[in-house]
This record gives C-alpha cells, structure tokens and sequence, in this order.
C-alpha cells in the first residue's frame, strides 16, 4: 500500500524501513508501549515527588491500599510503592539496555574476528560453542554471590551491583550475536565489492569498518533488541533469587521478591512489578519481531 | 554415524574440562571465600586447623585434579560399589559439602527424585500441549486459532516463569483455595488419598513450567509444519486423493517433527536451570533449591558440583539432539 504512493521521489531507506515497520501491528504496539515506560521512569520521579516523610509517620501509613495521596499504596515500610515503582523500572531498564549493549559489543567483535580471518574462525568458535554449554544461570548466581560484598566495599553497594550486575549479564549473552555476525560475515567477505575493496589495496580494518559493519547491521539490531528482553528477564531471576539488587536500591525484579512474602495479603505488590517486567518484555520482543521484518529488504515492499 | 557419535564423544571431554575448570576458578578465585567469613575471635591456630580440615590450604592445581578424579573416579566407583557390593572406591574421600560434612552425592540422589518428578511432568506436558497447537496453527495458518497461538506464544517467551508461578500461587491457591502454596516434599505415595493430594500439590509448579515450554515448542512446530505444507510430496498426496487426515497427521507431520525433536532434547538442560526458580518458589525440595541453598551457605563444593552437572546436561542433551538428527533424518549424513 505504501508503493502507491505517486511520489516519484525515491524513498529514502530509513523512510522505507519506518513504513513497513508501521504495518506490523504488534511492533507498533511494542514501540507505543515501550515508549510510556520508558516515559514513566525518566519523567516520573520528577513530576511524581512522594512526601518525606519522618520515621514514626512513615510507620502510620504502612501497607496501605491505593489512594490519592499514594495511588499504588505503601509498603511494609511505609515507602510508596508509586515512587519505588518509578526508581525500580530505571534501574532494570538500564541494566537491560547496558548489559545488551556489552553482550553486542563482545559477540560483533568476536563474530566479525572469526568470520573475517580464517585462522581465528577454528578457535573463535571453539571458544564460543564452550561458552554456550555454560549453565549461565547457576553460573551468574555463583559470581553474584561470591564477587557481591568484594565489589560493594570498593565501590559502594549500589554502583558495586549494577556494574557487577551489568557486567556478569554482559559476558555471557554475547555468544547468540557472535554466531549471527559470523555466518553473516563469512557470506558477505566473498562478495565482489569486498575483493575490489582488497584489490586496490584497503587495509583490513578500512574493509571491515567501511564493507561489512555496515552490511550486518540489521542482524544486530534484531539481536540487540531482543537481548534487552533476555538481560531484562536474567537480572530479575537475579533479584527474584535475592542476589540482585539491594532492597534500597530496588528493580521491578527485587520489588517482586521483596512484595513475595506478602502476596497472600497484599498480592498488588507482585503484580505491579510482574506486570511492568512482563510488558517490557513483551514490548521489547514485539519490537524485535517487527524490525527483523522491516529490515529485511525481501521482505520490505518497494 | 558410530564415527561420528565417537568423534562427538571425544570433543565433548575437553568441552567439560574447560567448563570444570572456569566453574572451578570461579568459584575458587573469588574473594568472597569462606576462609574469610571464619570470625576473627577464631584463634589462628585453630583457624588454620579448620582451613586444613577443609583441605583449602593446597595449591589451586592439585585441588582441581583431586576434584576431578573424585568427580570423575571415586563418585561413579562408589555408586557401582553401592549397586554390585564391590569395593572399586576402596574407601577413598568423596566430594564432601562444607554444610553438612556429608557427600555431595548423596544428598544428590535423595533430591533429584523431586525435581525428575517435577520437571519431567511439566516437560512432558509441555510438549502435548504444544504439538496440537503448532500442528492446527501451521495447518490454518492465519486462522484466528493461529492468532491466538501466536499470542500465546508470544506471552509464554515475554512472561518469566517466577511471574507466571506467583500468578497462579495467588489466582489457584489464594483467591481460589484449590491447590496447596507449597510443595510438600515428605508425601509419599501410598493410597489413592495421597495420589490425589501429590497431584493436587504437583499441578501448579508443573504448569508454571509446562506452559513456558509449550510456548516454544508450539512455534518450532508451526514453523516446521509450514516448511513441510508445501512441498511436492503433499501435492502428490493430495492428488492420489488421499484423505486430509493421511496426509496432514501421517505425510507432514512425520516430516515435521524430526526437527522439533531435536529442538526438544536441546530443551531439557534448560529447563533443569528453569527449574531452580520453580523449585525455589514453590518449595519443591529439588537439585535447584538445593543449589540456592548452597550458594547463601558459601558451601563451595556443592556449588562446584551442581554447577557441574548442569554443564555436563548440556554436553549430554546437544550431544543427543545431534544423533537424534542424524538417525531420524535420512538425509543427514555425518560421515
């Protein structure tokens, strides 16, 4: 339907990309969604300012129900659960966004290394089929609990989780987009305007920066998105286990461990932060879903 | 295929070498040890008693290869030695964990009774669910059935399975009174009373688990279906007037799910590690909660060791997957 359009104006490829984009329901779905959450925690905290308040009062208006002056009501300590929400989602969307971005970083490097120069493919990939047979989440538990108390004391317990945190998550989810770029890269190094680019003398690196990073982008991005939805869901079975975040520096994910032994009584404080988990993911791999469809030149009408 | 399977066989040893060796570094390395949490009103003398009893006071490389041979030698010796009433172990030192001072094994083996249990029930129904689904999906594709197998599947992967199991603890156990919370691990079996209440207290862990499965399964299944729908051979089917019900449950879908059992047996090693979250939420006595609950303990070997078998079930299950492929498909030759 877009190629109705009379324009005779060739489009330009991002246009393009947006259009079709646009057709898949889900992904506009996703984006929409997305963005609100992403709205509630950058812009909530500043318009949404919970009252201090003192010790014995906080100790009064503990675990109450919704109202207008907390409107997802308090906890067992008297903290709004409306503000903690807000904080929580800020630092569980940033530990999904970094890690994800680590997890590419390391998986492009070492893809774009193994299927580029042959020799390295052997061992690269070796390297890499090992890291897959990892149990991952008994193995993030363990560095968790052993690298916590070492890393808090020298940077402080909550700078010391996240980048703890962040990092573990990081390493060992890169393996998936190493595997990607690779079989991309292996395909594209026999094309023809990479043996131009090499017949008239480009460095390796000027082809890889200039040739092939840019032809594999699209694969990545697909793995990037939905390597938010996985570090997302990793950092809060992290939390839900209690070897996440401290209670006072909270994720959607330590919110619902916390909100666990009051579930019978109060079972809006594990809905709330499954909720928020669960549409973040559900948004994230909705996104993921309609880009993989809307870079995909095939697929795109033209 | 018997090359290839020895081949496989063979890689798969420094496989596990690497990985017992990074688990074992890991854990060992790390500076939160329990030689550090030993109280300081300990006098030292006794401090380094106790660091000697726990045989920590050895260079890292001779305490990898003592754990090696116990891992790989003296625990199988000593479980013939249990079934045949040899003495192949000949009484030397197990895998001991630092919380009990009893074998790792041992504790191993009462438990992992409750997680097969489990486990194996969600995996298996899992995967009834998620065959009918992939099949009626793929063959109405874009059907409002497909739809809504779609959504479904795509809630099952986004939805982590400690916010399904909570939902189901508060809809089935709180609101509604029809199932226990927690998992009682001491009922036995003996009347048709106790099948019931062992079911009763099985059904929502096992859902908890099987409908994160099925999710998967169900889109591997469509998608192989959808492959198979439309080659020649189904034409040809059609056209020697072969009845639908032929040609869909017998032609495609035999076809169709050499793929998908492989995409099964790669499944089972994760949902073992699924299972530490459904194990801990619930309250079901498993290998998972056991390793959470040697994780807070600092208790090092049984953390090594757990850790361990997690890795070998993935070897074990990619290793299987492979020959499952090879042996079910024809066309796949590995020699």
């Amino acid at each position: 339907m877009t190629d109705a359009a009379p324009a005779p104006r060739p489009r330009s490829q991002g246009r393009a990309i947006w259009d079709q984009f646009r057709t898949h329901k889900g992904a506009l779905f996703g984006l929409i969604v997305l963005c609100l959450l992403v709205l509630f925690v950058v812009i909530g905290p500043l318009v949404w300012q919970p009252e201090k308040l003192r010790v014995a009062e906080a100790l009064k208006v503990r675990n109450l129900g919704p109202s207008w002056r907390f409107p997802l009501g308090t906890d067992q300590l008297g903290r709004d659960m409306l503000y903690r929400m807000m904080q929580a989602g800020k630092v569980s969307l940033a530990v999904g966004f970094i890690a994800m971005m680590i997890a590419i970083f390391v998986g492009t490097t070492i893809g774009v290394l193994a299927g580029y120069f042959r020799r390295l493919d052997g061992p690269l990939m070796r390297l890499t089929d090992m890291f897959l047979a990892l149990p991952l989440v008994p193995l993030l538990l363990v560095m968790v609990m052993l690298f916590r108390d070492r890393i808090a004391g020298s940077l402080g317990p909550e700078t010391g989780a996240f980048v703890l945190i962040v990092f573990a998550i990081g390493i060992t989810s890169w393996m998936q987009a190493a595997r990607i770029v690779r079989g991309e890269v292996l395909a594209l190094r026999e094309r023809e305007y990479v043996l131009a680019a090499r017949s008239i003398g480009a460095a390796p690196r000027r082809i890889i920066f200039r040739h092939i990073l840019p032809n594999v982008i699209s694969p990545v991005m697909v793995a990037a998105t939905l390597g938010v939805a996985e570090a997302i869901i990793t950092e809060s079975v992290l939390s839900f286990l209690g070897l996440g975040f401290p209670p006072d520096f909270p994720t959607w994910g330590r919110l619902l461990y916390d909100g666990l032994q009051y579930m019978q009584l109060y079972p809006e404080r594990v809905l709330w932060p499954g909720l928020a988990i669960s549409l973040t993911v559900l948004a994230v791999n909705y996104i993921g879903d309609g880009l993989r469809d809307a870079l995909d030149p095939r697929i795109r009408g033209r | 295929m018997l090359t290839f399977t020895l081949r496989r066989l063979l890689l798969a040893i420094p496989t596990l070498l690497f990985i017992s060796l990074v688990i074992f570094l890991l854990v060992d390395l790390a500076p939160g040890s329990p030689m550090s949490e030993i109280p300081l009103t300990v006098p030292p003398e006794v401090r380094q008693k106790m660091i000697e009893a726990m045989g920590a006071d050895q260079p890292v490389l001779v305490r990898y290869l003592l754990w090696l041979r116990q891992f790989f030698w003296v625990e199988p010796a000593t479980l013939i030695d249990g079934w045949f009433g040899t003495s192949l172990a000949g009484g030397e030192q197990r895998i001991l964990s630092w919380q009990t001072r009893s074998p790792v094994f041992t504790m191993i083996g009462q438990r992992i009774p409750q997680t097969l249990t489990v486990v194996g029930t969600a995996y298996l129904l899992g995967v009834l669910i998620a065959l009918p689904i992939g099949i009626y999906s793929a063959y109405r594709q874009y059907s409002w059935f497909d739809q809504a197998g779609t959504l479904f599947a795509m809630i099952g992967f986004s939805v982590p399975t400690f916010f399904t199991g909570t939902l189901l603890i508060i809809i089935f156990a709180v609101w509604l009174p029809w199932f226990p919370t927690k998992y009682d691990t001491n009922l036995t079996v003996t009347d048709w009373q106790s099948f019931v209440q062992q079911v009763r207290q099985m059904a929502l862990p096992v859902l908890t688990l099987a409908l994160a499965n099925a999710a998967a399964i169900s889109r591997y299944m469509r998608s192989s279906m959808l492959d198979n729908m439309g080659q020649d051979y189904v034409r040809t089917a059609r056209a020697k007037g072969m009845s639908e019900r032929t040609v869909v449950l017998k032609h495609v879908l035999r076809n169709s799910l050499i793929p998908v059992v492989t995409v099964i047996a790669l499944g089972v090693p994760a949902i073992f590690g699924g299972a530490i979250i459904t194990e801990n939420l619930f309250g079901v006595n498993g290998i998972g909660a056991a390793l959470i609950l040697a994780i807070h303990a600092s208790d090092l070997p049984t953390v090594q060791t757990l850790a361990f078998i997690f890795a070998v079930l993935i070897v074990l299950f990619n290793l299987i997957a492979d020959i499952l492929y090879g042996l079910l498909d024809p066309r796949i030759r590995y020699d």
